[in-house]
């Protein structure tokens, strides 16, 4: 049964009306494996008369065949949801749990503690306003308590309950309960919560929960149900902030109505209020706040609306609204802090895509600075981040953006990432400011351009990407390749593997992170070759499918052709033409592609060459005509 | 401030535009009920002036009350959307009914099958549902932007981090989102945005005298002279309505008085089973819901 406000049998419509105007609180729990959270949820959904007369059925008979509590009610049972998770006793995903009281309506994100799940903790944590953490009196403050405190922090929630559970295990001890608040107070400081309010609970028994308990005389606080259900959460700067409004889409019906569709993530708008369009600075005025239920006179944080404006100037999805007298910042090269949530790495160097707001554009991160190590709080110095791993660093982004420091505006400073090859989120991240440097540099606008420079040279301009193991013949076919162009008066430069490293890469070593800026480099070299006018073949290994596209995407549709000399590994070794192969098997090289390090298929290259079955001067032949077939020698 | 259902609503409206902005063709689930009524509700509201840019899909059974057919083709005809009817033809082949191939065979073919092949073969990449967080544990792990292989598969520790109200709507060639806008929405918020928006619903909702025969313990209403009858059973005349809807062969009626929509609710808060125990497809087995949806069930 549900709300047991005697108002529902005796007046409906008045309990409705009380319920209508209702707010929402979304709080997390976090804890370690074993402090009782999923006990916590299961005893406020129950306390809460959520639970109907057939789940309670059901949770005394799963309470008898699985439950740990000897028989009694296992509260951790209606929230455990997957077979999987059934079965091995653990929580594996963020689940959200909704009750409500006559006061609130609650959505709780259920974060599980285990050691590997910051990704979700991270997750569950960007929507709450309150944090619940938990801490077993018997253990107190623990490295999980820590970490969990710190991504609180981080992710920027300002309300902080400290939940001492398990109080009856160690006989409702005041003294434990002042221990553990000072240890956690001092530790909270150094991550910067304030706002913290420490209960002395039992989610077992319902010490503390909704109603007061018997068993702590000396503890003169709220409950926790007291404290969710009055806590004023309302972030000052999304209520009374400036304006902000990130244009999700244009609403065009007819030639004569052109409204912009969005959600108001911080300050109120107005007709007549003027607004300035991010990141081109244009401005307007609103004319109009369109609903289906008539025009509104205001709309605030947290509406979704679609206005009008009373110039016709360009407005796309991606841009922002704001408010003309503190508008966002625009730049292209940031600070931020980066959650990484992928078991492939996050490499500086490798592009990704960033959703920010509405708008998704691609970044790469010029310089990972450090990681934290959660635990301590302490800088690391790395080159990549592994999953669950937090970074600092600077990047760039391909285009200018509007954006606030995520701690002014979680809306329009936090942001996503995502693989561009799988199109999975694979991190998240929060800006801090921009860098300086990126109001600094300048495109410079160049009178003599590509297209002059290669009708000078009477040829059109373009890269050929030569990729394949080590020992495949890369270097001989290309090389073959650059006879035969010079011969037909083409002017070409041949940028190879090992020539570069000695030069400009020579800084560069062989681990992943490396050979992802070793490519970098090389493609932003030979796209400025292009822009020369020159016919550019480049030969490297280049193992990886995302920094091909990655070369690809720099230059302009039809000016890259990747050949992929398809070598089996066995015919290369055999081969052995610097003697590399015999040196990784006495063990005196590493990461040795194909081996320790791993070589992705081109999918989609232009050209495939296949040396076990074709000479070297089969193979210019075939490419030659490939070229020739594609107009690519033709003149300009 | 805004109300629970004000930043609810928001939040569906703004999940609805965000797929609308970047996805190539979307399109809605509407399976008649009350759930459907409010998405269809806030669909059209997220894009006035304009009309929802994307067409309506039933996934027929051919076992549906009679009066959710009529209620659908009044509603698509009234808000002028396109509403496309799909049919499993293999279901018509075959005659797939309840009595003889039980409910799990039923489902499984004229819903979970019939929904895949009716979003093959239009194409359509991005499918929405009114389905809630609230209805079943395997549902409280949901995201709202749920990615499908290209089999339609569900597998729940691939799900992507979903943070703030950034959502990921990129997806590799084959596979196709399911989108819930009501995740955060429980069965009381239903109800009650419903009673504000004065959105209408099937009348079944409501109690009212029905033919209706008792099987397991559960009231089945007469809908038509498909439902097999025992020798001699003449269906009785009740006062009933329904808590959920679907294939009437599978919904269980409740004896009820509530013929308005605050009797509806005030009899839903005090009532004494959850919503989806109506429901029969999800007592098969434990962990039903949860292996359904990996095989492509919404």
């Amino acid at each position: 049964m549900a709300h047991v406000s005697s108002l529902i049998a005796e007046d409906i419509e008045l309990y409705l009306k009380s319920h209508e105007n209702k707010s929402l609180l979304r709080f997390i729990t976090c804890g370690s494996v074993d402090d009782g959270k999923s006990t916590l949820i299961g005893r406020m959904l129950y306390e809460s008369k959520m639970l109907f007369e057939d789940q309670l059925t059901q949770l005394e008979m799963d309470s008898k065949k699985v439950g740990t509590q000897a028989g009694d009610l296992d509260f951790a049972l209606l929230v455990d949801g997957l077979a999987a998770e059934r079965e091995q006793g653990i929580t594996i995903d963020v689940a959200y749990r909704f009750f409500s009281t006559d006061k609130r309506k609650f959505i709780v994100a259920d974060t599980p503690g285990h050691e590997q799940y910051t990704r979700n903790m991270i997750t569950g944590a960007s929507t709450a306003d309150v944090a619940i953490i938990l801490i077993d009196a018997r253990k107190g403050v623990l490295t999980q308590t820590r970490r969990h405190s710190y991504l609180v922090s981080l992710i920027g929630i300002r309300h902080v309950v400290l939940a001492i559970n398990k109080l009856d295990m160690v006989g409702y001890s005041e003294e434990i309960y002042n221990q553990i608040d000072q240890d956690y107070r001092a530790f909270a400081k150094e991550v910067g919560l304030q706002n913290i309010v420490t209960i002395p609970m039992s989610a077992l028994k319902g010490d503390n929960i909704t109603e007061f308990s018997s068993n702590t005389p000396w503890y003169q606080g709220e409950t926790l149900m007291g404290y969710l259900e009055n806590i004023q959460v309302e972030n000052v700067a999304e209520e009374s902030g400036v304006f902000r409004m990130p244009v999700q889409w244009v609403n065009r019906p007819n030639l004569d109505f052109r409204g912009y569709s969005g959600i108001v993530v911080r300050g109120s708008i107005k007709p007549g209020d003027s607004v300035r369009v991010l990141p081109s600075g244009r401005e307007s005025r609103v004319a109009r706040i369109v609903t289906s239920d008539g025009d509104l006179e205001q709309a605030i944080s947290g509406q979704s609306i679609t206005l009008t404006l009373a110039d016709e100037i360009d407005i796309s999805r991606g841009d922002i609204l704001a408010a003309t007298d503190s508008p966002p910042g625009v730049a292209d090269q940031f600070e931020a802090t980066i959650v990484w949530m992928s078991d492939e790495p996050m490499l500086p160097g490798r592009p990704y895509l960033m959703k920010i707001g509405t708008r998704t554009i691609t970044i790469n991160v010029s310089a990972l600075k450090y990681k934290v190590n959660v635990n301590t709080l302490e800088h690391v110095a790395v080159t990549k981040l592994a999953l669950n791993e937090i970074g600092v660093c600077n990047l760039g982004t391909d285009q200018l953006i509007a954006f606030d420091p995520y701690k002014e505006d979680r809306d329009t400073g936090g942001f996503i990432l995502i693989d561009r090859l799988t199109n999975n989120t694979v991190g998240a991240g929060m800006l801090h400011f921009a860098l300086r440097r990126s109001q600094n540099i300048h495109w410079q606008a160049i009178n003599i351009n590509k297209r002059a420079h290669a009708a000078i040279k009477g040829q059109k301009p373009f890269i050929l990407w030569f990729t394949g193991l080590s020992g495949s013949g890369k270097s001989t076919i290309a090389n073959l390749i650059e006879k035969r162009l010079y011969s037909l008066g083409k002017h070409t430069y041949l940028l190879d593997g090992d020539n570069v490293r000695h030069g400009l890469n020579k800084d560069l070593g062989f681990t992943d992170a490396d050979r992802v800026e070793n490519i970098r480099r090389i493609a932003e070299v030979a796209k400025l070759m292009v822009d020369a006018g020159q016919i550019v073949l480049v030969s490297f290994i280049s193992p990886f499918r995302s920094e091909r596209r990655m070369a690809r995407e720099l230059v302009e549709q039809g000016e890259f052709f990747e050949i992929f000399i398809d070598t089996p590994i066995n015919v290369a070794e055999q081969r052995d033409p610097k003697g590399l192969y015999k040196k990784m098997r006495r063990g005196e090289l590493k990461n040795f592609t194909g081996i320790d390090s791993p070589y992705e298929m081109p999918e989609n290259a232009e050209i495939r060459v296949d040396t076990t079955i074709q000479t070297p001067e089969q193979a210019v032949e075939q490419i030659i005509n490939y070229l020739t077939d594609a107009g690519a020698l033709s003149q300009p | 401030m805004l109300t629970h259902l004000q930043r609810l609503e928001a939040e569906s409206i703004q999940i609805m535009r965000e797929v609308v902005a970047e996805c190539e063709h979307p399109v809605m689930l509407y399976s008649i009920g009350k759930d459907s009524a409010v998405m269809l509700h806030l669909a059209v509201k997220a894009f006035y002036p304009s009309k929802p840019p994307f067409p309506l899909l039933h996934v027929d059974t051919t076992w549906k009350f009679k009066e959710m057919i009529q209620f659908r083709d009044v509603m698509a005809k009234k808000l002028g959307l396109d509403l496309i009817v799909y049919i499993n033809p293999y279901g018509i082949e075959k005659s797939i009914n309840p009595f003889t191939h039980g409910s799990a065979v039923h489902t499984d073919i004229w819903k979970t099958e019939g929904l895949k092949q009716a979003l093959d073969k239009y194409g359509f990449d991005v499918a929405f549902g009114g389905a809630r967080r609230d209805e079943e544990k395997s549902r409280a792990k949901e995201r709202i932007f749920s990615i499908r292989s290209a089999q339609h598969r569900w597998d729940p520790k691939l799900q992507r981090p979903e943070l703030w109200r950034l959502y990921n709507t990129r997806k590799n060639k084959g596979e196709s989102i399911r989108v819930f806008p009501l995740s955060n929405w429980t069965e009381l918020d239903i109800w009650q945005y419903i009673y504000l928006n004065n959105i209408p619903i099937v009348p079944l909702y409501f109690a009212k005298e029905r033919p209706v025969v008792e099987r397991d313990g559960t009231l089945i209403m007469v809908d038509d002279d498909r439902l097999p009858m025992k020798m001699g059973e003449v269906p009785m005349i009740k006062k009933v309505r329904f808590r959920t809807l679907g294939c009437y062969p599978l919904t269980g009626a409740i004896e009820s008085e509530a013929s308005s929509l605050t009797a509806i609710i005030q009899e839903m808060l005090l009532t004494k089973t959850s919503e989806r125990q109506g429901r029969l497809i999800d007592h098969d087995s434990a962990g039903s819901m949860e292996k359904k949806k990996q095989e492509g069930y919404f």
